[in-house]
């Protein structure tokens, strides 16, 4: 395989994870805001979610490997897994390391979300929030194609479709019609059960 | 002996996010305040793989499926 093959897989793969992940996030934020109409249940906003989810990690194992074993950049597995070993561009390509990191921990916890049960899981999915903006980071300070045209306005397209999406989150306030009575509910019985 | 299997829901930790009903409308309808109501009996067998997927896709983990030995 030609080693232009290779870096042109690196950053195309790199990109399509942003916008992938850039939309699990969108997709994940809506899905806690009980959107739904007729054409649009929401056992597919959180099905979309998982599943891309899913394709991101392939995405971004295909952008890690063909990064490693690109023989001209020569960066080796530890730079890849450790982070900020690498020799080059150490902060930036640290950053990616955990952002991939966080990623997967969020990925493997919720195929266990089951088992975990829904606090453990719901902790560490808001690794979310650190993982997500981390990445953007990381492809801002070495994208090879950062400054293109086409590129900024993918990750400005990202960046505001997330960002919107979170002003949604905190705006729209309590989803749950039945939120106060649940709420006086619960410390009812905690306090019966502290007694 | 036979298995049967039952939808129970965890009426605490229940949200009314209303996907379940969605997800097996054979089975779950909702209430007034997006709440799930379930019909009664066992979950016939060909419901059971939408039976799972309603665990598992319960976003706060309120719906389980119990199996239940029964003898004939």
């Amino acid at each position: 395989m030609s080693n232009s093959l290779l870096w042109y897989t690196t950053r195309g793969a790199g990109a399509v994870s942003m916008i992938l992940l850039s939309t699990v996030v969108i997709l994940g934020i809506l899905s806690t805001q009980r959107l739904q109409s007729p054409g649009w249940p929401r056992f597919l906003t959180t099905g979309l979610h998982r599943n891309l989810a899913l394709m991101t990690l392939v995405f971004l194992v295909l952008h890690i490997v063909t990064a490693v074993v690109d023989p001209f950049t020569n960066l080796g597995w530890a730079a890849a897994l450790i982070p900020f070993s690498s020799y080059y561009r150490t902060l930036w390509l640290g950053l990616g390391v955990i952002s991939f990191e966080l990623l997967l921990a969020i990925v493997f916890t919720s195929l266990l979300r089951g088992y975990l049960g829904h606090r453990v899981w719901r902790a560490i999915h808001w690794l979310t929030y650190a993982a997500w903006p981390v990445g953007v980071l990381h492809g801002l300070g070495t994208g090879t194609d950062t400054w293109a045209a086409w590129m900024l306005a993918i990750t400005g397209a990202c960046v505001a479709g997330v960002g919107i999406a979170i002003v949604m989150r905190l705006t729209s306030g309590a989803t749950d019609p039945l939120a106060p009575s649940r709420t006086a509910f619960r410390s009812a019985v905690d306090r019966r059960e502290a007694r | 002996m036979s298995r049967e299997f039952n939808l129970v829901v965890d009426r605490i930790t229940c949200d009314g996010r209303g996907l379940c009903a969605e997800l097996l409308p054979e089975l779950i309808r909702l209430d007034d305040w997006g709440y799930p109501i379930l019909r009664p009996g066992p979950l016939p067998e060909h419901l059971l793989p939408l039976a799972q997927r309603v665990v598992e896709d319960c976003p706060v983990l309120a719906i389980a499926l119990r199996r239940t030995e029964r003898r004939k």
